[in-house]
């Protein structure tokens, strides 16, 4: 079980707390993650990363473990924490604007 | 006895406001989809509790949300919209190419006939529609594809599609309006599109009567002369007797003939509302009045609506989607400004008097006359 923390206004378009739980089967990864969690909640799809091309927008910001992974290659395995559930995926809306 | 719905979007949320069609009580219900911007909220006229709201963030992109029950519950729907085929450049600010991006849905347009089919006027320029009520949108990519399209330029506020208008009495007319495009018609459909800029003038243009490039703020039309077009555009405010093929000049005797919203009388069709704004550089109203102008002459002749409106130091702005009207009789007419206020007469502007006054600034009003 993966645990995915949502911003504030995901949950709200979502109707979730701010941890939901995805399952993967295969590789732990950013895009693998993704794609669990907009299966489950498709009308996350395109706020977190572009329809089409599926890159990240631009104020949007993944935590794995404490460390930025934003910039990664969506396909690079996370780190165990994240596949084992004792740590979340963090899905961050960066501090900006009013 | 009948019953009134105003549909406020606003930076941080949508709110309804209720009344019944006395029009002097209101229920304040929201903030929905509250932090989000809300540009736009509009009601099916073929069935009431069918409305749509375009709920955007810069963080988390764009959201069509339906409800099928008047507000009580909303849904997302689809909101994926892609330009057809090659997207193509339009100008950029300083001339250049620059790739077609969306960016948010600034007005919904309901069928007049149909809940499920509803049109999308989007940033970078384009229409877009769904039929099967916001499940799946298609560019109507003919407008995009005139032979003027790359050479469209963004306004200050961005090159959006905000004013859609359906004809109700000829099958196939629609209207749009692009800063800073112009007007533009089509007959069939949406399928084919053509400028309808003839007799507008843009001092700013290289050829300040151009076929297109002119900033166009607003289109209001009555339902019952449909070929009757009033405009608020940057500067100037126009009409035109021919669906467009012509446009005349009726700021007459406003104090400042900048503006961003327009609007017609439910019943008058020569009966036209305005909000001067000082300039294009300070957008606030002269003298620090907020003033309502009324024309019962289809322009050239106004007279000032200030009862109940703050009559100094107010510096709000009224935006372009941010006012509308209700089909009672007396006619109800409402705007909201971006000091968050919403503003209501039920006597034809006569008098005025706010129904909220500490929203979030107001991006659009519409109202909703329900029996």
């Amino acid at each position: 079980m993966i645990r995915v923390w949502l911003p504030a206004s995901l949950r709200m378009l979502a109707h979730t707390d701010a941890e939901v739980a995805v399952e993967i089967q295969g590789p732990v990864t950013q895009r693998s993650i993704l794609d669990a969690l907009e299966a489950r909640y498709p009308m996350l799809r395109g706020a977190i990363r572009d329809h089409i091309t599926q890159k990240r927008r631009a104020f949007i910001r993944f935590f794995a473990c404490g460390q930025d992974v934003s910039h990664d290659d969506p396909d690079t395995p996370l780190p165990d924490e994240i596949g084992d559930g004792s740590a979340p995926f963090m899905i961050i809306g960066a501090i900006a604007g009013g | 006895m009948s019953k009134v719905r105003v549909l406020v979007g606003t930076r941080k949320g949508a709110f309804l406001l209720e009344s019944d069609g006395k029009r002097q009580s209101w229920e304040v219900k929201g903030p929905y989809f509250g932090g989000w911007e809300v540009y736009h909220l509009k009601g099916s006229p073929a069935d009431p509790n069918r409305l749509y709201a375009s709920q955007s963030s810069g963080w988390f992109g764009q959201q069509i949300q339906r409800s099928d029950d008047g507000g009580k519950t909303w849904q997302p729907v689809d909101n994926r919209f892609v330009y057809e085929g090659e997207a193509g450049t339009h100008q950029w600010y300083d001339g250049t190419p620059h790739p077609w991006e969306f960016k948010r849905v600034w007005h919904l347009e309901p069928s007049l006939t149909d809940p499920d089919t509803v049109y999308a006027g989007v940033e970078d320029a384009a229409i877009f529609r769904a039929t099967d009520g916001g499940k799946s949108w298609q560019e109507l990519a003919g407008l995009r594809g005139h032979r003027s399209g790359a050479h469209w330029q963004p306004g200050a506020g961005g090159m959006c599609l905000h004013t859609i208008l359906l004809d109700p009495q000829q099958k196939g007319r629609m209207y749009v309006a692009i800063s800073a495009a112009g007007a533009f018609r089509s007959d069939d459909g949406g399928e084919t599109w053509r400028p309808i800029n003839k007799g507008l003038y843009s001092s700013f243009l290289p050829n300040p009567a151009a076929e297109v490039g002119h900033c166009v703020h607003r289109i209001a039309m009555h339902g019952s002369s449909p070929h009757i077009l009033f405009m608020q555009k940057h500067w100037d405010v126009m009409r035109s007797d021919d669906g467009g093929e012509f446009w005349q000049e009726v700021s007459g005797n406003l104090p400042s003939d900048f503006g961003f919203p327009i609007e017609v009388h439910a019943h008058e069709p020569e009966t036209v509302y305005v909000v001067p704004i000082k300039s294009d550089s300070e957008h606030y109203p002269p003298d620090g009045k907020l003033r309502v102008y009324r024309s019962r002459t289809g322009g050239m002749e106004w007279e000032p609506l200030t009862k109940g409106l703050p009559q100094s130091n107010c510096y709000v702005n009224v935006l372009r989607d941010a006012m509308s009207v209700d089909s009672l009789d007396p006619c109800g007419v409402y705007f909201g400004t971006t000091g968050g206020q919403v503003y209501a007469s039920a006597d034809s502007g006569d008098t005025w008097a706010p129904v909220v006054r500490d929203l979030p600034p107001v991006l659009s009003v519409e109202v909703q006359t329900l029996s």
